[in-house]
């Protein structure tokens, strides 16, 4: 520690999921743009306050299960009917009936993947260093607290004004946090 | 959101259609997490050891015992052969899958439907279908015999220029289990993830934050994670629905395509899953009944919540009851003499006549207790219920493949089955392992989704006026 730590952000915590969502509203409203909220479950409302769009992970399921559904349909005819045709039982050599079980079984394992992945991808997991993970008071966010966090990247950010904000709209523990 | 608490106010309905809460006697998130964590940061109890001890020894002597044996040896140590070719084996596979899809239907099928109840018990069903899946997935794999060339059921390039023959259901059964194996361990770990934060941040020592810290990812609970974490949970619950109904129905359609009285039936899918989730519910039954009490979880999984797993039993009962009469009718009704023996024979045949009314006296039978109220209040009975259901499913298994196998189209060419002590002592074997792998999940990971019962109280609610909203 030689004084040149950089700055990561201001932190500040709340105590219910009304008073985060409230906080939410008057930390947009006040045009902050790199900010984000930390709580313990999932808070309804949250998304719309924060504007995010639909989450991608959907996409991420229909490319995977919809390739994997393809490819198993393609190794199926490959194997079977191209690299090497054998007669059993009189069946037909490909029939999209038959291959489709296994194949439906693959879309359903390439869309749990693409899903999982997409997921960690999106969040940008697995993560081995975060810097909001070294302070003490952070635990509290996943057992029953809320926490702020204003990003010291944002335009509007300064070490003054944005305390007097998070401290004005209720925050509680209002802590520097260091890159 | 000040009208929405009025409302609440106004229109607060009388008190026998408020809807219970999830967690009896209105808890908070903070004692919530200190709770559902303290059995896995906590002093291991005794009938922890006393039921591990057994369960450990059954998954690392027995079982490895029974298989080199096997394995070295070959199938004939077990007691299928001609006519009756598969056994134990296949029986003890079909019923493993079974236990399994109780848990992906709690956890997927009630996560859909919005059953804020399954919170509470997703966890612990969920690991219960891991588990199940793993022993189940090794009974395929050590009955083909020379279990070095299970290689040969994937479509590996290999030297031999050959390749799996998808036409065959069995082939597709490779497929649908090792999907349902990785795509619950998947749902399971995905819900596992916010619950790993949390034990790794109330880890006291090193190694337990390194573990849980390493496990969990870098989860920080930020809004945006949440926001892609909620979606990827109901894609993973909507394709997790989807395995409910195939995969015991690619086990069924094992039975249905082979031209064999008893078996040949267009039921057959259909019939596995509702056998399956009917087993599945009497083990989730079997686990949670003393899970409860032992883990002291009471207030957490409520004689509520145990009184709709009771009646979503009663429910598969009677979908069983109804297969079990259109399989009897539909014998009868074909004019098949074939099928009309065989039928015949699992009530009044010679040698197994015991197995099909055990599956019918438990399975249709017993499970009516389940319309009282007093009995699914009484939870030393519905435990027994429970048990007797996976002993019934036991039996069902046996009936149809035994059943159908020892006496077929040639007298000359009929026959029973015996288990051997190899078939004994494998089956008792998985029967450790899973106990001992359902052990170590109790006292290791957390075995109530801690996020998700959180995230369903009314605290969580930020309209709510626990949640924080002004009245």
């Amino acid at each position: 520690m030689n004084g040149t730590v950089k700055p990561y952000g201001l932190m500040a915590e709340f105590d219910s999921p009304a008073a985060i969502l409230q906080a939410a509203e008057k930390v947009r409203d006040a045009g902050y743009r790199r900010w984000d909220v930390f709580t313990p479950f999932p808070v309804h409302g949250l998304d719309r306050v924060m504007g995010f769009k639909n989450s991608l992970v959907g996409w991420f399921a229909l490319v995977f299960g919809g390739g994997a559904f393809v490819a198993t349909m393609g190794l199926i005819w490959f194997t079977n009917t191209f690299d090497y045709p054998l007669i059993v039982g009189g069946k037909p050599m490909f029939s999209p009936p038959a291959a489709f079980v296994p194949s439906y079984i693959m879309m359903v394992l390439g869309g749990a993947v693409g899903a999982f992945v997409g997921m960690l991808v999106l969040n940008g997991l697995p993560r081995l260093y975060h810097p909001l993970l070294q302070k003490a008071r952070f635990a509290l966010a996943s057992r029953d607290k809320f926490f702020l966090v204003i990003g010291a990247n944002d335009p509007k950010y300064s070490e003054t004004e944005t305390r007097r904000r998070l401290e004005a709209i209720g925050g509680t523990h209002i802590e520097g946090v260091e890159a | 959101m000040a009208e929405s608490a009025i409302n609440l106010k106004t229109f607060t309905p009388p008190a026998e259609l408020r809807r219970a809460p999830i967690v009896l006697n209105n808890r908070g998130s903070g004692w919530l997490t200190d709770k559902l964590s303290s059995f896995a940061e906590g002093k291991t109890p005794l009938w922890w050891w006393i039921m591990f001890v057994p369960a450990l020894l059954g998954a690392t002597v027995l079982l490895p015992a029974m298989l080199i044996y096997q394995v070295s040896t070959g199938v004939g140590v077990w007691g299928n052969n001609q006519p009756v070719a598969w056994g134990w084996d296949i029986i003890n596979f079909v019923w493993w899958v079974g236990v399994a899809h109780a848990g992906t239907l709690i956890s997927a099928m009630l996560f859909l439907t919005r059953q804020h109840w399954r919170t509470t018990i997703g966890r612990a069903t969920e690991a219960m279908t891991v588990f199940a899946v793993m022993m189940a997935g090794l009974y395929p794999a050590i009955h083909v015999g020379r279990v070095w060339f299970a290689w040969f059921l994937f479509p590996i390039p290999n030297s031999n220029a050959i390749w799996p023959q998808f036409r065959s259901p069995l082939m597709w059964d490779v497929f649908a289990v090792n999907t349902y194996l990785v795509v619950s361990i998947l749902f399971w770990y995905l819900g596992l993830i916010p619950d790993l934060a949390v034990l790794r941040d109330r880890a006291t020592t090193r190694v337990r934050k390194f573990i849980y810290g390493f496990l969990a990812m870098g989860w920080t609970g930020s809004a945006r994670h949440w926001h892609h974490y909620e979606k990827a949970y109901v894609v993973l619950s909507g394709l997790c629905t989807l395995l409910v109904f195939t995969v015991s129905s690619i086990v069924g359609l094992d039975f249905c395509t082979s031209q064999l009285a008893g078996w040949h039936a267009t039921i057959f899918p259909l019939y596995f899953v509702v056998g399956a989730v009917y087993c599945g519910f009497g083990m989730v039954l079997v686990l949670l009944i003393p899970l409860r009490k032992l883990c002291h979880l009471e207030e957490i999984i409520t004689p509520r919540h145990m009184d709709r797993i009771c009646k979503l039993t009663l429910l598969s009962s009677l979908a069983i009851a109804y297969i079990y009469v259109m399989e009897y009718f539909i014998a009868w009704y074909s004019g098949d003499p074939y099928e009309r023996w065989v039928f015949g024979h699992r009530l009044f045949g010679h040698t197994y006549w015991y197995g099909g009314w055990i599956m019918l006296v438990v399975n249709v039978g017993l499970a009516q207790l389940l319309w009282f109220k007093r009995t699914r209040q009484n939870l030393k009975l519905v435990f027994a219920i429970g048990v007797l259901i996976n002993i019934g499913m036991w039996f069902e298994r046996f009936v149809i493949i035994v059943g159908s196998l020892y006496q077929d189209f040639l007298p000359a060419n009929w026959g029973v089955y015996f288990p051997t002590w190899v078939d004994i002592g494998t089956y008792l074997g998985t029967l450790g392992a899973f106990f001992m792998m359902y052990l170590l999940f109790i006292k290791f990971l957390p075995l109530v989704a801690i996020a998700e019962v959180k995230g369903a109280m009314p605290q969580a609610d930020p309209h709510h006026p626990l949640g924080g909203a002004k009245q």
